[in-house]
């Protein structure tokens, strides 16, 4: 049998060359280091969950969190929100001016620079918000600027674009210049912290596209590498002028495929800091990382919406039927078995965390309720065909949660519901986009900048771009309008929360859930917190020292 | 075997010009519309995105775009993917990775599956022929995200000697992990089929003959015994190594490798017509290689198959 122990031995020094070659990439994974409040290296660098940026790295161009995220840390605007409150604090700006919410005026503090050393000044303000709203420069968030007077000459309708400046903007000096709107929107302040609204620098203008792969910007760090799907790196720039100056040395935006990947990282500390926790991990996140694990609301709200295009839902005494709906939903139930928590019950239609958000604006009729629910249904007189649908995209992780809420409105009220699967996000938006639902719809809001103005005027304002409802109240479009043309932030949102009351009687969106972000960060760091769009505080997290 | 070389050759082009059509009206058919999906939950702007359609030439007909692709395609550009990176550079990044994770499950299975078989076959009926038997079926019937997560937990969470995701796709050591996995489906296939011709061939009148003339066992194994039960085995791994560099989209997300099952799977959900074409064009390439390399290869082992 000398051939048999010949292929023995084969089988076995394999075996060892496998053991032996995975021994020795152990030595890449980070000794762990005592926990608690170490000395802190401010030196240290850390590792972030993230994703491939799917556009070319440019201010307005990031809409979706991969390269929203690493824009963030790269480019600082005129003012930011304060991660602690979300109230509005000055960056690059050193007040911004106005008496009617028409015309501004800004001006800059001085010392701000860019990255490769060119001072910040009015002219790279208004050259980059220019060019980023040009049509023909194809950046996805171009929109933001149509505030702005002349708007239309650099963004029209169909066809080439008449302008390349808005005549809304005007250089002063170095440090002055001025905004014209349209029309007074009182919130236009709140409007600036969003990123397309960064400056950019005169490199930038040579050649956009080159740009894109290697930004230089005038936030608290400095672009260093972008390995495609693998990571993009960048390190803390030592000139910033911003009052949040980083208290580490950089951060590698690692990529990653799955979340459970990332998960298993972050658990091992072969990772940092994390994005969200995975949906398979969420029932044990909590005590796998112990006080690691982050668990705050954030500025999303999840909701079903109904199609009051659609012939069922057309009739205007239906809001009764609606509110009944509303009703025979058991949030509370729901969130905490079927969604693990990871979701907190909504009573409003704005999330918490937002200036103007007002607690419980929906009242009872967010609330489970399944006899009052059947009373309303019938008052209103019962569901058109006393069958309901609700579309959702299957590849959401949102078919679980359609289910139960189908459950309870069929237990509480005896309407038929049933989820009605498309298979993917593109698919059911298109539906939803192009006006052809036909009964209830998955809808949800994640904030462009903390204020109820973006919760209720961009999705429940007649012809607002996310108004998937398609609806249309005069009252709500009176108010919205008399709001915007206040002279305070202060009292928009108090006209906002009057105009909310109004979608708590025609509730053309059953307000579900807030989103929570349920996430944690490894051994390796300490002091990090996240903000309510669900990024963490990049610039306060500390590395320890090993 | 120049000629039939030649012919084979030839005959790519009509298989290879069809697969290429297929997938490029397959994907640009997937519903949806790939540029209104670049603004997520959002509605996008009209007039930025029919901007957007027309610099990427998505405003035209399938037809138009079909010959401009095609025509790209023959002065070897495989056109932008959607965030205006080249198609061909995402692939010049993703393709190298794949190779080695491929290659290491390759070498995997078969050293290891040869291996097996060929013990298991000599000793058919004992022990560990039985014990081989089940083993595979066993390894056979675990789905591969079940083995991934499975072998993840053990050697990466318990016993600590990989770290669970691959942090660099160009340390070897790393990818033993997922490429174990990812060859663990194959490896019991190759081990049951070595396994079975072997015990087939023992029963032969040459391995009779070889014996009887004296040659040394080691000869009687190695080049008679081996040789002929490999035939179909080489069948099986020609396919396979097409299907390893395809088919790791589960393997690749389970443990984050960056290769071209991660890549395909991130532009199908995008609907990124161009990147999945790209990427399909050159796997189709791969598996015509593979198939004409195992049908050289027949002539090498056997050479009563002789190709004119």
């Amino acid at each position: 049998m000398r051939g048999a122990n010949q292929a023995k031995w084969v089988v076995a020094a394999v075996a060892v060359a496998l053991a032996a070659t995975a021994c020795g990439s152990n030595g890449g994974s980070s000794s762990g280091s005592s926990n608690g409040g170490g000395a802190v290296n401010a030196q240290g660098t850390f590792s972030y969950q993230s994703t491939e940026p799917q556009n070319p790295l440019q201010p307005a161009n990031a809409m979706e969190v991969g390269g929203g995220r690493i824009i963030k840390t790269l480019f600082k605007g005129l003012v930011d929100y304060d991660p602690s409150n979300g109230q509005l604090r000055n960056q690059v700006a050193d007040k911004i001016e106005t008496t009617d919410a028409q015309n501004y005026t800004v001006t800059l503090k001085s010392g701000w620079t860019f990255h490769d050393g060119t001072p910040v000044t009015a002219k790279s303000f208004v050259d980059a918000w220019n060019w980023s709203a040009n049509v023909k420069n194809n950046q996805i968030n171009s929109d933001w600027f149509s505030d702005i007077q002349g708007y239309t000459d650099v963004h029209p309708d169909e066809g080439d674009p008449k302008a390349t400046t808005m005549s809304g903007l005007k250089v002063v000096d170095d440090t002055h210049f001025t905004i014209a709107l349209d029309g007074p929107v009182s919130y236009f302040e709140y409007k600036l912290g969003y990123t397309a609204f960064s400056p950019l620098p005169e490199v930038f203008f040579t050649d956009p596209a080159k740009y894109g792969q290697s930004p230089v910007g005038n936030g608290p760090y400095k672009f260093v590498s972008w390995e495609h799907n693998k990571a993009v790196t960048v390190a803390a720039y030592d000139k910033y002028a911003g009052v949040d100056k980083p208290k580490n040395a950089g951060i590698v935006f690692k990529n990653y495929a799955q979340a459970e990947g990332a998960y298993k990282d972050l658990v091992s500390d072969n990772l940092d800091v994390l994005d969200q926790v995975d949906p398979s991990d969420l029932a044990s996140y909590k005590s796998d990382l112990g006080d690691r694990a982050v668990d705050q609301a954030q500025g999303a709200i999840q909701s079903i919406s109904f199609s009051l295009y659609a012939d069922d839902w057309k009739p205007e005494n239906l809001a009764k039927v609606r509110q009944g709906l509303s009703m025979a939903i058991d949030r509370d139930t729901i969130t905490k078995t079927v969604l693990n928590g990871s979701r907190q019950p909504a009573n409003s239609w704005v999330a918490p965390g937002a200036m103007g958000y007002k607690d419980d604006t929906c009242g009872e009729y967010c609330t489970f309720n399944p006899e009052k629910a059947k009373q309303l249904i019938t008052e209103g007189g019962g569901v058109p065909g006393n069958k309901i649908t609700v579309l959702y995209n299957a590849d959401g992780g949102h078919k679980e949660w359609v289910d139960a809420v189908c459950n309870s409105i069929r237990q509480a009220t005896g309407v038929e519901c049933v989820g009605d699967a498309k298979p993917d996000f593109k698919t059911s938006r298109d539906l939803i986009k192009n006006k052809k639902v036909d009964g209830l719809m998955r809808t949800g809001w994640v904030q462009d900048y903390p204020l109820n103005a973006n919760y209720l005027r961009d999705v429940f304002g007649t012809g607002a771009a996310a108004n998937d409802a398609g609806y249309s109240s005069p009252a709500f479009d009176q108010l919205a309008a008399e709001a915007d043309k206040a002279t305070s932030v202060e009292k928009t949102a108090e006209l906002y929360q009057q105009a909310e009351a109004q979608l708590a009687k025609d509730m053309p969106a059953i307000p579900l859930w807030y989103y929570k972000t349920t996430a944690g960060y490894s051994k390796n760091v300490q002091n990090v917190k996240y903000d309510s769009f669900g990024d963490p505080v990049f610039t306060q997290v500390e590395v320890k020292q090993k | 075997m120049g000629r039939y070389v030649a012919r084979r050759l030839l005959q790519m082009i009509p298989v290879f010009l069809g697969t290429v059509t297929i997938i490029f009206f397959m994907t640009r058919m997937l519903p949806g519309d790939p540029a209104a999906a670049m603004w997520g939950d959002k509605a996008a702007d009209p007039a930025q995105l029919a901007a957007f359609k027309h610099a990427r030439g998505l405003d035209l007909s399938k037809w138009q775009q079909y010959l401009h692709y095609m025509g790209d395609l023959f002065t070897g550009d495989f056109g932008l993917t959607m965030n205006n990176r080249k198609v061909i550079d995402v692939i010049g990044e993703a393709l190298p990775v794949t190779i080695r994770l491929a290659l290491l499950a390759f070498v995997f299975e078969l050293v290891v599956g040869i291996g097996i078989g060929l013990f298991a076959g000599l000793r058919r009926g004992k022990a560990f022929d039985k014990s081989t038997l089940v083993l595979t079926l066993l390894l056979i019937s675990i789905p591969v995200p079940v083995l991934g997560f499975v072998f993840q937990n053990v050697f990466a969470i318990q016993l600590g000697w990989v770290t669970p995701t691959v942090q660099s796709s160009t340390n070897l050591g790393q990818l033993i992990l997922p490429a174990v996995v990812l060859g663990s489906i194959s490896l019991a296939y190759v081990a049951r089929l070595t396994r079975t011709s072997i015990a087939e061939n023992l029963k032969a009148d040459y391995m009779r003959t070889a014996v009887a003339k004296g040659l040394p066992r080691r000869k009687v194994i190695g080049t008679h015994l081996l040789r002929n039960s490999i035939i179909p085995v080489i069948t099986f791994l020609g396919t396979d190594l097409g299907a390893l560099m395809g088919g790791a989209i589960v393997t690749e997300g389970i443990f984050n490798v960056q290769g071209v099952g991660n890549s395909l799977y991130h532009a199908i959900g995008r609907s990124e017509g161009a990147t999945v074409s790209g990427f399909v064009v050159v796997l189709v390439l791969v598996f015509l290689f593979a198939s004409l390399l195992v049908d050289l290869l027949y002539a090498v082992l056997d050479p009563r198959i002789r190709y004119a």
